[in-house]
């Protein structure tokens, strides 16, 4: 077995360990009640689509890098779909939007199997932004422009650029190293990111700390350092599957963190000012999938760019 | 042209039934992978009680949508009411709309139509099945969420009161594929199925029609793009 191998397994059971475990409590807190409790059912359907998510990317691992991009191109659809679904458009700007799912999407997520990481890095921000308005002022109406034209850009740079930075972490590897072990790079974000997430929520309740955003989200000056500390400790532990050493995990963990529960709080308040609760339901117990991925959206990028820094530098 | 009874699906030959079937499955898989269209039943639950679904009217992607949300058992009892002149153009829509929807398909030209719509709309009630209609008569392009509605439920709700009633929102058809465009753009859809009404003892024609239209109004989602 090769080396990595012998990590995803470990770390494929590592993780099944855990979910077992929540499972298992899940089951007893279903049974200690007398009654149904929805607070108990939302959790297992939680845990019933962390499960899924977890068997999906597992395979997509084993089989290797296309998967992983194929597995990423379909949430970004999911996502752009969510986002486009409540962005401002007319008419006039029903091709753009063809456009950015049929061809832009694709495209991007193409740009990462081909390794073209110069064009990864300026096709959307740079290319589509110039000349997609272009396709909606072709059709020549110019009423709420800014807006539509806006909303569209941000769409794209959040469900399509941020998110395909996390395919896009398997080019991070040091040379020296057995080609494949990238993929593990996804899996650490994705792990720290997640878990800083729900110790944020966890142990935000009810002990009368600050909130940041009063009237937007629950989360609390207090609730955000435990989810650091959280994504940290995480990190720490799986170190052993990063290119950095230990302290040098923990740190990378917590910044991941850092940028996603940034990122959860922007996506709030745009889900607020469109009046959802949700983005969709298309993730039992969680929602839709910017509200899975809004985290690892935002982290995605940051976490990209450091580790690529701390190379050139280190 | 004349109204048409839909073909019994017992007459016609088995792979007929069979391309019907699996015309039927794949519109369904079609209309979830792009819309993800999710049904919300917020006034009424999936039961298999005969039902009249009035809907409002956008798009030619309104009957196929509501037919896709419901669950297969009551899919197979539901038909839709739909217009002689459009579903019988080709002989793919012909297809489609006789033996795939088992469309109970009405001449809606008022002056020169020789049947009586509510003639096949009844006997299809009474043969058991429930059925999807759209009481503006026409797609809605216009700014306002709904038109006048046509006198048509009132006739149902009147000839056949234990029937339920159910006012059934689709939102956001409109934008994924509006008029003159060709390619469907994949926004999410739902389909919002609200309380029942029923005709009220003494409630004539025109406030019957009002109180339809206003629940079914009502159930239009309050976000905004």
């Amino acid at each position: 077995m090769s080396p990595l191998m012998r990590d995803i397994a470990l770390l494929a059971l590592a993780v099944a360990l855990v979910l077992l475990a929540l499972t298992l409590f899940g089951e007893r807190m279903r049974a200690r009640r007398p009654q149904p409790d929805t607070a108990v059912e939302v959790f297992m359907t939680r845990v019933d689509s962390w499960w899924a998510m977890f068997i999906l990317f597992t395979l997509a691992m084993l089989a290797g890098s296309w998967a992983i991009i194929l597995l990423f191109a379909v949430a970004s659809f999911a996502a752009l779909r969510e986002f486009y679904t409540y962005s401002a458009r007319t008419k006039a700007d029903h091709l753009s939007l063809a456009l950015a799912f049929y061809i832009i999407l694709p495209v991007q997520f193409l740009l990462v199997f081909f390794d073209l990481q110069r064009a990864f890095a300026v096709f959307i921000p740079v290319g589509v932004f110039l000349l997609l308005p272009f396709v909606s002022v072709l059709r020549g109406s110019t009423e709420r422009f800014l807006s539509r034209v806006s909303e569209t850009q941000w769409g794209l740079m959040i469900a399509v650029f941020c998110l395909s930075h996390i395919p896009a972490l398997m080019w991070l590897q040091r040379p020296d190293q057995e080609p494949g072990r990238g993929m593990l790079l996804i899996a650490f974000l994705v792990l720290v990111v997640q878990t800083g997430d729900l110790a944020a929520f966890y142990t935000g309740r009810g002990r009368g700390w600050k909130r940041i955003v009063p009237g937007l989200s629950s989360k609390t000056w207090g609730s955000a350092a435990s989810g650091l500390a959280a994504a940290a400790g995480l990190g720490l532990v799986l170190f052993w599957i990063t290119p950095f050493g230990p302290l040098g995990a923990a740190a990378m963990a917590a910044v991941a963190s850092l940028a996603g529960q940034v990122g959860h709080l922007v996506l709030s308040a745009i889900k607020r000012d469109r009046g959802l609760r949700d983005w969709s339901h298309l993730i039992p117990g969680q929602g839709g999938f910017l509200d899975q991925l809004d985290s690892v959206i935002f982290a995605a990028p940051a976490f990209f760019h450091l580790t690529r820094l701390w190379w050139q530098t280190g | 042209m004349t109204s048409v009874p839909a073909p019994e699906p017992a007459r016609l030959p088995a792979w007929r039934r069979f391309a019907a079937r699996v015309a039927g499955q794949a519109i369904v898989l079609f209309a979830r992978a792009i819309t993800a269209v999710h049904a919300d039943w917020r006034g009424v639950g999936p039961s298999p009680r005969q039902r009249v679904y009035f809907a409002n009217h956008v798009s030619n992607g309104d009957m196929p949508m509501i037919w896709s949300v419901l669950p297969h058992h009551l899919r197979q009892k539901t038909r839709p009411v739909a217009a002689a002149d459009y579903w019988l153009k080709s002989p793919l829509r012909a297809f489609a709309g006789a033996e795939v929807f088992r469309a109970v398909l009405i001449d809606r030209r008022a002056g020169e139509r020789t049947d009586d719509p509510m003639v096949a709309i009844l006997q299809a009630l009474d043969e058991g099945a429930s059925l999807i209609i759209f009481p503006e008569g026409q797609r809605n392009q216009g700014p306002d969420p709904l038109l006048p509605f046509k006198s048509g439920l009132y006739n149902i709700a009147s000839a056949r009161p234990e029937v339920e009633l159910v006012p059934t929102w689709i939102a956001n058809l409109n934008s994924v594929m509006p008029k003159g465009e060709l390619i469907p753009l994949p926004l999410m859809c739902s389909v919002i199925f609200g309380e029942p009404v029923a005709l009220r003892e003494g409630e004539d024609r025109r406030d019957f029609l009002t109180r339809a239209a206003a629940a079914l109004a009502a159930l239009r989602p309050e976000t905004r793009p």
